[in-house]
């Protein structure tokens, strides 16, 4: 059984990583899940959060936001709106994000559905939990 | 025939104009491999962004619960066509191409019947419309303060039409900007956006069966307004790049046209110099002989 797998994290605008991973963390929509080489083929959507990747170089962590993720036999491969490299995230981008949850969470408290308005206030809290966890 | 003096300015004043056209051949030289790059860079995440949703459009499309964006409004009759085109002239053929087969589809389509609106994107492209299309503007997106084409601006111009698809404003959306070939070829494109069509360009993952989280129709909802992003942005980025290209070619032509007109100039300046010495040597001979 391979160790690794190939890992590769995209954004339209650049190609941020290309290795091979041991296992990644993923912020599913449904949930955070990980996974490690010969994981059942998958497609889930990502929700605004973290990506941690571990790989036999070393860890590293990603700030990610709007996409999906597609696990195959062969590997993983991230396609995310937004993707930064933890080390440089800054205040300011936090409070981008920040201020786009409130923002659907205002929209969201307009409507009726009661999900949606519970949807928007968890993806703002974890926003600001992001925040606190990156001590920034 | 004009006298030296004039003959002396004019080709001082194709001087000038020549350095300023080699000038700006160099920046676009220099802007066009920037372009290139980030086209380049964008063309991954395009590619499995498809292979993905050919995927998924393949095993939900069929269905009538399928999202609207992939099915359509289930008939045709509005298009909205969406011209990107630069934000600045000087660039050979590029604005007008593009123009030119927007107002041809324009013209198809409003003689078959249909109802055409036009969301401009690009100075130059609404000015190119303006006289025989101005009423059918919709919108127009300004991208003259940008100067580095990020993925945000194709989600601004993503987020305006899909508002409009919401609205119930249109039924068909395409997308009108040049394929960059290379520095002397760029392809004036029309491609469909909404109901959106996806080409598997990879094809590699046709055995694997996929789990999907949430359900596939859920994710396909997800998806498919970033399609719409994608796909604007990749247009924009080809955009982009074919407008440096075609500026650097039409420079080049520029240059090398100024070029031969020095040329042509210097030696009329000549020959006239030379009439005017013999003119002044025949005058003083025959003044001397008349003595």
């Amino acid at each position: 059984m391979a160790n690794t797998m190939q890992f590769d994290l995209v954004s339209p605008e650049r190609s941020l990583a290309s290795l091979e991973a041991s296992a990644v963390q993923i912020p599913g929509a449904d949930g955070d899940m990980t996974a490690m080489p010969d994981h059942a083929p998958t497609i889930t959507t990502l929700r605004p959060g973290l990506l941690k990747v571990e790989a036999p170089e070393g860890s590293s962590e990603y700030l990610v936001t709007g996409g999906f993720a597609q696990i195959n036999g062969d590997g993983l491969s991230v396609l995310a709106e937004k993707a930064i490299p933890v080390a440089e995230v800054t205040r300011s981008h936090l409070d981008d994000l920040i201020a786009e949850a409130r923002a659907s969470h205002e929209v969201a408290k307009a409507s009726d559905d009661q999900s949606i308005v519970d949807d928007a206030a968890k993806l703002l809290a974890d926003m600001e939990a992001l925040g606190t966890h990156m001590s920034l | 025939m004009p006298n030296l003096k004039d003959l002396k300015n004019r080709i001082e004043s194709v001087k000038s104009t020549r350095k300023i056209t080699k000038a700006m051949q160099m920046v676009a030289a220099a802007k066009l491999r920037r372009a290139q790059e980030s086209a380049e860079a964008s063309r991954p995440y395009a590619a499995r962004f498809n292979a993905v949703m050919a995927g998924l459009a393949a095993s939900v499309g069929g269905s009538d619960s399928a999202p609207k964006l992939l099915r359509g409004t289930g008939s045709d009759d509005v298009h909205l066509l969406v011209v990107m085109t630069a934000e600045r002239g000087l660039c050979g053929g590029f604005n007008s191409n593009i123009a030119k087969l927007a107002r041809a589809k324009a013209y198809e389509l409003k003689a078959k019947g249909k109802t055409v609106k036009i969301l401009t994107v690009g100075k130059k492209g609404r000015d190119a419309l303006k006289r025989d299309y101005g009423e059918l503007f919709v919108g127009h997106i300004d991208l003259s303060e940008v100067k580095r084409l990020g993925y945000s601006n194709a989600q601004d111009i993503a987020k305006d039409v899909l508002s409009r698809f919401d609205g119930a404003e249109f039924d068909v959306a395409t997308i009108f900007y040049a394929k960059f070939v290379n520095v002397v070829t760029q392809i004036p494109t029309a491609q469909q956006i909404i109901p959106a069509s996806f080409e598997d360009t990879e094809g590699d993952d046709s055995g694997a069966v996929f789990d999907y989280e949430p359900s596939e129709e859920a994710i396909l909802a997800d998806l498919l307004p970033k399609g719409v992003a994608t796909a604007i942005f990749s247009a924009l980025l080809e955009n982009g790049a074919s407008e440096q290209g075609a500026r650097m070619s039409a420079m080049d032509n520029a240059t090398r046209n100024a070029g031969d007109m020095i040329d042509k100039l210097t030696i009329q300046y000549n020959r006239s110099r030379q009439a005017v010495i013999t003119n002044e040597l025949i005058e003083i001979i025959s003044g001397a002989e008349a003595l």
